[in-house]
């Protein structure tokens, strides 16, 4: 009840014309730094930064959150209409959003889009206000051995996830580990895989593979199949925004399944981006209608949006109350409130009760402005799908040049963007499945130094894995989900014999 | 020795700033990018943003700053940019110590002789770090401790201060540690609270949170004097009740990292010159004192041949130490 209290109290300061006039600025900001490819809220906040130095840290921080609302929706917008995930976390969205909006239900997939992640949001910020002390305590328990268990456990759910035959998955999956090697080693410092090209000691940027291996691999693709018609026709309609969002309810289960799996994730920290695959791959599995995910199925755009903004939310918890970063976005927020004067740590609840619960109190408002706004936006941004396709081609790439060229300011990068779209391309004819490939390269280098870490302190021995009850947990849970397929099949294959030889081909 | 150089620097750096407006004969044409060798957030990124927020603030220039953050490869990647910028004026790159150390341990494609050096603005300090609850008092106790069995130290980086500090330590106090790297002094720090490593060795901002929240305290620092008074830290203690490693009986006097700013290669003594004497300016600032003193550093100013032989002493000793553990890249 204390809490609640405090909550009320923070509420007299975040509603308060200046504030809810920055949370406006804010969310537009952050929209306008999350549809623009390359430019994501990390990169957004930190120039947003200097300009709040001379401001109250508390009207500080709620400029810099908003913000952070506005690019984690802005995100999801260029995903749904042109398969270009604006921030990494939205990826998993491009799966079925990108296939709905083609279809001709742009503003279906948008507003499907924004109620989920709003619900995510809300979710998460419930979590914050009501277990802050104790979801605190949770990170600490996080050492290298944990950590490489979580990230264990985000791609078992993902390998032999359907769809591809499973040795193509573990391909792409290794593909995904080179290439997340390239650059300095964490644990032993020495330089790899770089090639010759001095450059890339600082590594592959996850958003220049991403834009290359969607936009340009989805454009060349779509130049192919000559989509001369691919303008399309759909009314935009405000009704369906209503109507999309009315429709929510139906998928109860996905929405709290995901929403648990994204405060688990924001809080451990695993980030946003591994809660929205982990969602998505667990929602395949799970859902119904999971044989249709990837076709424009909503339960699809559900699940990875709703991962994304609580585990988005819940990640700045962490920050707050331990000074860990459970995200980029919440780094970059960190080095501010130590400019502001404030230090995160366990302190700040006690000494800065007015910073700290009118943050809290700003999240509800803030997502509530966030969501009205990019609500509004929809028939906007579905209209863009109405222009043709030869206008709109020519436009994609520009985007994707510009935003790879702004990641680092190096033509490097888009040399690399232009590689990978054509790998994004072959893989997509021959087959391969691109989700692991991506997921490899987002958090496959994170998983090598745990894995390392954990190996430096058990000497070697594999046993630092079960060596208490948290750890042993997520393995034992990661290897079941890594197993289920397998044991599926083996129990299908028990029982009907005649498909025998047909389910061999598939599982070798 | 120190001390008193700080304010001898600070008082003719004031002086300078006073008197003598514009006497460099080069001007900037157009806008100028800094270059921090750190992501968003890391200290070199906050001390970059703070020199561009200061000059902005006092119109040190005509010419708009921005900050760009190329960070990759522990900074690798900013350091190889300022090298293939050689001859431009308009990147200023900010970065650690580790343009002249990273090139030794590993094959990095820049040395620290590709780039002209301006300054080092500002030293952070180290301290030894233990767990809140854990039984060690002191320095010695905790490396009694050490002794009888193998602690686990964690750290930024590989072969990287950090660690060369860790593998100074051992060979001080003849005691044996495995060394986790980890991605930044935050991580290590959250690493230690959580009590999956025995100790690090982080500058005072990366742990300044958690000492406050009482979840490590630090047991000694690597510095000839205890560290300046400041305003406290927790409710009884502040950096300067930290005593000296040396005190402790670990015979470590002096360790500290500087925060260094180059041009690329190939620049005028003209164009050098401007940036020393802008860079002196910030310093004479409230604003910059606010910083230093916000991030517990210490103030201090290095530039020319004062700078010149600071890199030369630190790199000899680390070459030793380098070489004693077998790190040198050929």
């Amino acid at each position: 009840m204390e809490n609640l209290q405090s909550l009320l109290h923070g509420f007299t300061i975040a509603i308060t014309v200046p504030h809810l006039t920055l949370m406006v600025i804010g969310v537009l900001l952050g929209i306008l730094v999350g549809v623009l490819p390359g430019l994501g809220a990390p990169n957004g906040v930190s120039l947003l930064l200097p300009l709040t130095f001379g401001m109250q840290p508390v009207s500080a921080i709620i400029l810099l959150s908003s913000m952070y609302w506005g690019a984690l929706f802005g995100g999801s917008v260029t995903s749904i209409l042109f398969n270009i995930p604006g921030e990494p976390s939205s990826v998993a969205t491009t799966f079925d959003g990108y296939p709905m909006a083609r279809d001709g239900r742009p503003t279906t997939a948008l507003a499907t889009a924004f109620g989920s992640a709003a619900f995510g949001a809300l979710v998460g910020v419930i979590l914050i206000t009501f277990l802050a002390s104790w979801v605190a305590q949770v990170a600490l328990a996080f050492g290298p051995p944990e950590y490489f268990a979580v990230y264990f456990l985000a791609f078992a759910s993902f390998v032999g996830m359907g769809g591809a035959a499973p040795i193509k998955t573990v391909v792409a999956l290794a593909i995904g580990f080179a290439i997340a090697a390239i650059g300095i080693d964490t644990v032993s410092g020495s330089v790899r895989l770089t090639m010759g090209i001095d450059e890339l000691v600082k590594g592959v940027s996850f958003v220049v593979a991403v834009m290359g291996l969607f936009g340009i691999g989805e454009l060349l693709i779509a130049v192919e199949e000559e989509f001369q018609a691919r303008a399309v026709s759909s009314r935009v309609d405000w009704r369906e925004v209503f109507r999309a969002l009315g429709r929510l309810p139906q998928h109860g289960i996905a929405l709290l399944r995901s929403a648990a799996i994204g405060c688990w994730m924001g809080i451990t920290p695993g980030g946003p981006t591994a809660a929205s695959f982990m969602s998505y791959g667990i929602a395949k599995r799970f859902s119904r209608n999971g044989a249709r995910f990837g076709t424009g199925e909503a339960e699809g755009i559900v699940a990875p949006e709703t991962a994304d903004h609580a585990a988005g939310t819940s990640a700045l918890l962490p920050m707050l109350s331990l000074g860990i970063p459970g995200s980029a976005t919440a780094a970059v927020m960190m080095g501010g409130l130590m400019i502001w004067g404030l230090n995160p740590g366990p302190m700040l609840f006690v000494d800065q009760k007015d910073f700290v619960w009118g943050l809290i109190a700003s999240m509800y408002v803030g997502n509530i402005v966030a969501v009205a706004l990019v609500l509004l936006t929809v028939p906007v941004f579905a209209a863009l799908m109405r222009i043709p396709f030869a206008v709109i081609a020519p436009l994609i790439v520009i985007i994707c040049v510009v935003g790879a060229y702004s990641v680092s300011n190096s033509y490097l990068d888009v040399v690399l963007m232009l590689g990978f779209g054509v790998v994004g391309y072959l893989f997509k004819k021959l087959h391969y499945p691109l989700a692991p490939l991506v997921l490899a390269i987002v958090i496959g280098d994170k998983a090598e130094d745990a894995f390392r870490q954990a190996m430096l302190m058990s000497k070697g021995s594999l046993g630092i894995f079960f060596a208490n009850r948290l750890v042993t947990t997520l393995v034992l849970a990661g290897m079941a989900l890594l197993l289920l397929p397998l044991a599926l099949q083996v129990v299908r294959l028990l029982r009907k014999p005649d498909e025998a030889a047909d389910e061999k081909v598939r599982i070798i | 020795m120190k001390i008193t150089s700080k304010l001898l620097l600070s008082t003719t750096a004031f002086m300078l700033a006073g008197a003598l407006p514009a006497t460099a004969a080069w001007q900037p044409q157009k806008p100028i990018e800094f270059v921090a060798t750190a992501g968003p957030g890391g200290g070199t990124d906050n001390l970059a943003r703070a020199v561009q927020s200061i000059v902005t603030k006092y119109k040190l220039t005509d010419q708009p700053i921005v900050v760009v953050n190329k960070g990759g490869g522990s900074g690798a990647e900013g350091y190889v940019y300022g090298k293939a910028s050689a001859g431009d004026p308009y990147k200023v790159i900010f970065g650690t110590s580790n343009a002249w150390q990273q090139p030794l341990v590993s094959k990095v494609a820049f040395n620290y002789t590709d780039l002209t050096p301006i300054a080092a603005m500002a030293q952070d300090e180290f301290l030894l770090w233990v767990k809140q609850d854990a039984p060690y008092k002191t320095a010695g106790d905790f490396l009694k401790a050490a002794a009888a069995t193998e602690f686990k130290m964690g750290g930024a980086q590989s072969k990287d201060t950090d660690e060369v500090l860790t593998r100074m330590i051992e060979k001080a106090a003849r005691v044996k540690f495995t060394y986790i790297p980890f991605k930044s002094g935050a991580e290590a720090a959250v690493q230690l609270a959580g009590g999956h490593i025995d100790a690090h060795v982080n500058n005072p901002s990366e742990s300044l949170g958690q000492w406050r929240g009482s979840t490590q305290r630090p047991l000694c620092a690597f510095s000839p004097k205890r560290l300046p008074q400041g305003p406290k830290v927790t409710t009884s203690e502040g950096w300067s009740d930290v005593p000296t490693c040396v005190e402790q009986g670990l015979a470590i006097s002096q360790y500290e990292q500087p925060r260094t700013v180059w041009l690329p290669g190939k620049v005028s003594p003209e164009q050098a010159a401007f940036y020393v004497d802008l860079l002196k300016k910030v310093q004479a600032t409230p604003e910059w004192k606010d910083y230093i003193e916000k991030t517990s550093q210490v103030d201090t100013f290095l530039t020319g041949a004062a700078l010149d032989n600071f890199i030369k002493q630190d790199l000899e000793h680390v070459k030793q130490v380098a070489g004693e553990q077998g790190w040198l890249v050929k």
